[in-house]
């Protein structure tokens, strides 16, 4: 596409963020045809009635009348429901820890928005995601974001060269600092405003009651993997493998962590120490792969991975199997390595695709206990 | 290319003539209308003359006339009002689903203060049945509420048959009539109806000034306490040049009734028209027989609400929908949800075009042929 900028249209998903503020401010001024659109994907009110989209979509429309764009809202509630929050539920239920995010962004951002962006004439689709894209040898590549520490490709891992085409990321090339000063500079109305932290829905809520709505809390036994009971648990759906937070078991020594599930017997495995060894893992199976360049590098390849969003990567040796699923072994052993979670590939700063990590292993034996 | 507004049953703007005579107003008429000396008792003139043009617009007497912030504050004043005032005589109250939410939110919170509300459904074309208000009066019943013309899809309701039907029972009629006023003559003696709401932004007067017409005799217990303006049933300072942009504003309305009528119904035609030739499928949502003539609401098979109305404003079409909802998000018209089903598609792809002041038969094509490009675009 080879249009003038003003006869480009770009369609920015604003969430009334400081990002999407900025990643919509920045196109205006390269001077494309920016048009702001809220996602409404929840609904939700607070205990004045008031609905807690509210108070974002008025930091959209005071941003988007200071930068100059007309902005709109757009209901995905339902689709919202029937595709990432079934999912987040039906994982839970199977006692995993899903990732909504990446979900979302999916069946949501990058799927039903994109459609509706397409519907409005855009010819792209921006966000306020710290990636980057690049069209390199034939096929459009999806890079980190030069910020490190906000690089956000592991929730966009199943992104695909048909919404890449169409997808920009102004923010992929400078530092969340950079984006806080360029807000401040243009006074927007969001530039102090506090990130937005866990899970959208849930929102600065307790998580446990937020889930307790939905899935009934079945408590049970914690039990050591040589089945010494600990305690009870209000609920698997409340503790992810790695994790200290919530056993509350005292006594003397290094602090307990969950290690494992055992979802037929309603058991919370949990073991003693950071550094246990139960909690690591060498390799895993992952499924729902998807690649970037919509095929894998090849059969079998090396690169680096991340298991879980903000972890430095690690070397692994990737194989495709035949129906698509992967097997990923590590050069090193991986701590908490939790099924639900995606596991993304990168070769260098290029995000190659990810998938959901179904199965752990150690020693080429099969870690029941981790789901 | 230019701009067009048609979406005139949402607002519409100021005719020149009113902006003058507020203008007018605010210099030299500002003094107090209580005010014992001059500079009041020209104030209250203009009130007074005002007034009596009101009254007069809708055949009833100067007392009669309450004047109100708008649409919003007249509705909720009728029905809090006359609620308040006779509630030892019942507390049934019957009103319709498609009403305005100004309607429909009152009586929720007078159902939460112990009334009894009775929602009457409307029929596809989103009437309501007589014979169904007749089955729905209780001897408790005190108020009966029916809107006049729906704002959404221009419906107008059987108002002289309601006024005649409680000729014989002891509840009082209002009918909220901010879409209708000025376009369908209204005397509230011969259509029987007891308190009536009227908003002048909609008829190209300013915002924030409306009028409640009560009848003689009725009792009602205000909401605003204070000064002994409106013979104590609203207190505040009046807004004088407001109101006397609102008569300004009813002179006008009331002598083109006619002429507007010919035209928004030639407009309606217009925009069919050229759907038909272009082979556009739609369904016209509404009454044929009995509607306002400057709403058409049209449900476009295939297409969706949220995208019309963002690709034609990004065209330069101002019109709308339903009510604009949470955080800017479009729910379904409850309105549409009433005559329809929940689950109808047409409560997801009917848009409103609404006429007024300075809309051209050049604009209403220009409308038209946008809109035609956008669904012809969408359903490729």
């Amino acid at each position: 596409m080879n249009k003038a900028p003003k006869d480009t249209r770009v369609v920015v998903g604003m969430s009334g963020g400081v990002d999407s503020s900025v990643a919509a401010l920045l196109l205006k001024k390269q001077g494309y045809d920016v048009v702001g659109i809220f996602m409404k994907n929840w609904d939700d009110t607070d205990e004045n009635g008031v609905c807690t989209a509210t108070d974002d979509y008025n930091d959209v429309i005071a941003v988007c009348n200071q930068i100059g764009i007309p902005y709109y809202a757009v209901n995905f509630e339902k689709q919202y429901w029937d595709k990432v929050f079934t999912y987040f539920l039906e994982e839970y239920k199977a006692g995993r820890t899903p990732n909504p995010d990446v979900m979302c962004n999916k069946e949501i951002k990058f799927k039903a928005f994109l459609e509706h962006a397409v519907s409005l004439g855009a010819d792209y689709l921006a966000t306020g995601h710290y990636a980057q894209v690049a069209y390199r040898d034939g096929e459009y590549k999806m890079l980190r974001g030069i910020d490190e520490n906000k690089d956000q490709t592991y929730f966009l891992n199943q992104l695909t060269q048909s919404q890449l085409e169409k997808v920009m990321f102004p923010l992929g090339h400078i530092d969340k600092k950079e984006v806080r000063e360029i807000a401040k500079e243009a006074g927007l109305a969001t530039a102090t405003k506090k990130d937005s932290t866990g899970i959208c829905f849930i929102g600065e809520r307790n998580f446990k009651d937020f889930l307790s709505n939905y899935l009934p809390a079945q408590p049970g036994n914690m039990e050591t993997l040589d089945g010494k009971v600990m305690g009870k648990h209000e609920g698997l759906m409340y503790h992810t493998i790695g994790q200290r937070h919530g056993l509350g078991i005292g006594g003397s020594g290094e602090p307990w962590f969950a290690v494992g599930k055992d979802l037929k017997r309603n058991i919370l495995y949990v073991g003693q120490g950071f550094e246990n060894d139960v909690l690591y893992s060498d390799s895993l199976k992952a499924v729902n792969m998807s690649w970037v360049a919509e095929h894998a590098p090849a059969a079998e390849f090396s690169c680096t991975a991340k298991f879980r969003y903000r972890q430095t990567d690690s070397k692994v040796d990737v194989k495709v199997l035949e129906n698509g699923d992967v097997e990923v072994i590590f050069a090193e052993p991986v701590r908490a390595i939790t099924p639900g979670q995606a596991v993304v590939f990168y070769d260098g700063d290029v995000c190659l695709g990810g998938g959901t990590i179904d199965e752990v292993f150690k020693n080429n034996e099969k870690l029941t206990y981790v789901g | 290319m230019k701009n067009v507004y048609l979406d005139h049953a949402a607002t519409s703007p100021m005719h020149p003539r009113v902006i003058d005579r507020m203008m007018a107003v605010m210099k030299d008429e500002y003094g107090n209308p209580s005010s014992i000396h001059s500079y009041g008792r020209a104030s209250r003139h203009v009130l007074d003359e005002s007034r009596a043009m009101m009254a007069r617009s809708i055949g009833a007497l100067s007392n009669e006339i309450i004047f109100t912030s708008g649409g919003t504050e007249s509705d909720n004043t009728a029905l809090i009002g006359i609620a308040r005032a006779y509630q030892h005589q019942g507390k049934h109250i019957i009103t319709t689903e498609i009403e305005h939410h100004a309607v429909l939110h009152t009586c929720q919170f007078l159902e939460k203060s112990g009334f009894e509300v009775t929602y009457l459904p409307v029929n596809e074309e989103g009437l309501v049945s007589v014979e169904e208000l007749r089955l729905a009066l209780r001897d408790d019943t005190i108020l009966v509420s029916i809107m006049f013309g729906n704002n959404e899809v221009g419906t107008i309701q059987p108002i002289q048959q309601i006024g005649e039907l409680l000729q014989n029972h002891p509840a009082f009629f209002h009918t909220d009539a901010v879409q209708a006023y000025g376009l369908v003559k209204i005397d509230v003696n011969e259509l029987h109806v007891d308190l009536l709401s009227v908003s002048a932004h909609k008829i190209n007067g300013p915002k924030g000034i409306g009028f409640l017409y009560i009848r003689d005799g009725i009792k009602h217990q205000p909401h605003l306490y204070g000064g002994e303006q409106e013979r104590k049933r609203r207190a505040g300072t009046e807004s004088v040049p407001a109101i006397a942009g609102f008569a300004e504003a009813v002179t006008i309305a009331q002598s083109t009734i006619v002429e507007k009528n010919e035209l928004y119904v030639s407009y309606k035609k217009v925009i069919l028209d050229i759907f038909n030739d272009a082979g556009v499928d739609y369904i016209v949502n509404g009454s044929s027989e009995s509607s306002l003539p400057h709403v058409l609401n049209i449900s476009f098979p295939g297409t969706n609400v949220e995208s019309m109305l963002v690709n034609l404003d990004l065209a330069g079409i101002a019109v709308s929908s339903g009510s604009a909802c949470t955080a800017g998000s479009i729910d379904p018209s409850h309105v549409l949800v009433s005559m329809f089903d929940k689950d109808s598609e047409r409560t997801k792809n009917s848009i409103r075009f609404s006429f007024g002041l300075n809309n051209s038969e050049q604009d209403v094509r220009q409308a038209a042929h946008e809109t035609v490009k956008i669904i012809n675009r969408l359903l490729k």
